[in-house]
């Protein structure tokens, strides 16, 4: 079970209220209390808003001192330039590295997918020769620097001619999401009784279809979990693709947009649209697996 | 003949095979192959091969940009680099940061789960808010926070100046670059610590506090008795994971600072990265490399012992 934090809800309230009745000093204290998370929720959140306020500003507001808070003319022409060609029709640099990087996520997605679940199942169900340490071997290779790395895959991906090509993101980041998915999907197989299995094959199907038709179905929800989160991974990469790519036809969108501030000029407000185009889907896809979190942020380690 | 048929119908069903055990050439321990190998395989082309590789370019003076065959050079590159001054002076910033960020992320993030574990209501919506900057794209959070820190016309030096402060050059001083990289970093990071510390908070059983209430316990006593040995362990781990994923930090850097003011911000993971894309060293960064990796490989291999320790509990 991944830890489910609304669930103590209902639990916290009842005790609350079974506690002797509050005195003056115990209603001071959780004043103070919710003052400081008010305070903390603030300062995490400022940057985002920010932001968001940043890319609606026109250009003379966006530089304006002291900062305008509030209280500044709305526009959406950075949003436009994110998408369309400045003075053109066409789509911009920027609406191609977009479209490269759903693909690139999408695709080393459901690479990692097919082989991780799979994979998952019969570490899983089967007891293999040095099972754990096969696992922490795999956990292992996901804690390597991508900056060492790098460098090697650079040399390979250079004698394969795959350097600057969609094809190798692809392939890097199905191996980065693989030991996270196996890991993650090992947690969620755990959880269906291999009964099912020993029943399924008692009726006389082999253990391949026991998997297939009656493991399998149960898992679905998982899978879609684990593939969220190695979708929001895979998007969010850069170290890989600022060193792999360089030509805009195969560039995804974290290096496109860190490259707007290469210049000498920097269009602040550009940054802040197309960072937050780039970071709405992510916070979309992210509440949908909020039961998971825990799981998927100490990929697929950590879960009660 | 109706009779018969009546009773033996039902019987017929269970007799015959429901399947027709497609598949049954398959074994379980070619199935287990079959399942494992293409995940190995794939992880032993990308992951292992190439450190392979690296481990074996570490023992020459190989250059990308130079067409001469590598020469085999033993251990020069690894004498050079443990006896390099500049080394030295990056595993200290790499430390400081590690140390800093880690740190100042573990206190704020389990007093961030505490004080939400004593709210009754609106935990779920507390909690999603927190998270945010966590799901962030250290692209978009290094951008950001460049952006707010900028000395002229970033928001923070606003602030300050409004209330009386003079502007700081938060990525520009010497002795500021690294404290703010460990700030962005602190902010991006404490919703994971909050996080695991919440559900190391909400799995304390309730029994235990209700226990300390009719034995008239202090509240400093249920915390430091009750509340802090059960959510340790959870939280160690949260803390180790951190520590290894600081200690590869290499985007937030490039982003923030470039590795400036000179070398004040420049970790190892960026050091890396300048001596082998930038000084086309390529022998001596994989040397680099398999160093960092050591590092990487001994503070998995605790990570990994306290989870084995957590799991099998």
């Amino acid at each position: 079970m991944a830890v489910r934090v609304e669930d103590a809800v209902p639990v916290e309230a009842t005790a609350r209220s079974a506690a002797p009745p509050p005195g003056r000093r115990r209603s001071l204290r959780s004043v103070v209390e919710i003052v400081l998370l008010a305070v903390l929720l603030v300062v995490m959140l400022f940057p985002v808003v920010w932001m968001l306020e940043t890319s609606l500003k026109e250009g003379r507001d966006v530089y304006a001192v002291p900062a305008k808070l509030l209280g500044f003319d709305v526009t959406f022409d950075h949003y436009k330039d994110v998408f369309v060609q400045r003075g053109g029709t066409g789509a911009s640099d920027l609406a191609v590295s977009f479209q490269n990087s759903v693909l690139v996520a999408g695709l080393s997605t459901i690479i990692a997918t097919v082989l991780g679940v799979p994979a998952a199942w019969a570490y899983s169900r089967f007891t293999l020769k040095a099972k754990r340490d096969q696992l922490f071997f795999i956990l292992s290779t996901r804690f390597m620097p991508p900056v060492v790395v790098v460098i090697p895959i650079f040399l390979m991906y250079r004698d394969l001619s795959l350097i600057d090509t969609k094809l190798g993101l692809i392939l890097i980041y199905s191996a980065f999401n693989l030991p996270f998915t196996i890991w993650m999907m090992k947690g969620f197989v755990d959880e269906v009784p291999s009964e099912y299995e020993d029943a399924a094959m008692l009726d006389g199907y082999s253990r391949f279809e026991a998997f297939h038709r009656f493991t399998l179905p149960l898992l679905v929800p998982g899978i879609a979990a684990t593939a969220v989160f190695a979708l929001i991974f895979s998007w969010n990469e850069f170290v890989f693709a600022v060193f792999l790519t360089s030509s805009e036809e195969a560039r995804t969108a974290p290096p496109a947009i860190a490259g707007l501030i290469g210049g000498t000029t920097i269009d602040w407000g550009l940054v802040a649209a197309s960072a937050m185009v780039f970071a709405v889907p992510v916070l979309l896809f992210a509440f949908l697996v909020r039961k998971h979190l825990v799981a998927g942020v100490t990929l697929g380690a950590v879960r009660r | 003949m109706a009779a018969p048929d009546s009773t033996l119908q039902p019987a017929a069903p269970l007799s015959a095979p429901p399947a027709a055990r497609r598949f049954g050439w398959l074994g379980d321990r070619g199935l287990a192959a079959l399942f494992i190998s293409p995940a190995l395989g794939l992880l032993l082309f990308l992951s292992v091969f190439p450190l392979l590789w690296a481990l074996y370019l570490s023992f020459t003076d190989y250059s990308v940009t130079r067409d001469v065959p590598a020469q085999w050079i033993w251990f020069e590159n690894y004498v050079d680099l443990l006896t390099s001054d500049q080394v030295h002076q990056r595993a200290v910033t790499t430390a400081v940061y590690v140390i800093g960020a880690v740190g100042l992320q573990t206190v704020l993030g389990f007093t961030i789960a505490y004080l939400i574990s004593r709210r009754a209501r609106g935990r779920g919506l507390m909690t999603t808010l927190f998270l945010t900057p966590m799901m962030l794209s250290p692209v978009v959070v290094g951008l950001f926070w460049k952006f707010m820190l900028d000395a002229q016309f970033g928001v923070v030096n606003s602030f300050l100046n409004t209330l009386g402060l003079g502007s700081v050059e938060w990525l520009t001083n010497q002795r500021l670059a690294l404290l703010s990289v460990i700030v962005v970093d602190t902010w991006q990071w404490t919703p994971f610590i909050m996080l695991i510390a919440l559900a190391g908070l909400t799995a304390v059983p309730r029994y235990l506090y209700e226990a300390a209430e009719i034995d008239r316990a202090s509240e400093w006593f249920r915390f430091r008795r009750i509340t802090l040995p059960l959510v340790w362990p959870l939280l160690l781990i949260a803390v180790l994971f951190r520590a290894i994923e600081a200690f590869r930090l290499f985007d937030l850097v490039y982003i923030l600072t470039n590795g400036g003011p000179g070398v004040a911000t420049e970790t190892l993971s960026f050091h890396v990265y300048k001596t082998a894309f930038l000084g086309f060293d390529t022998g001596r960064a994989s040397a680099y490399g398999i160093l960092m990796v050591i590092v990487v490989i001994v503070m998995a291999q605790l990570y990994l012992r306290y989870l084995n320790r957590l799991q099998g509990r």
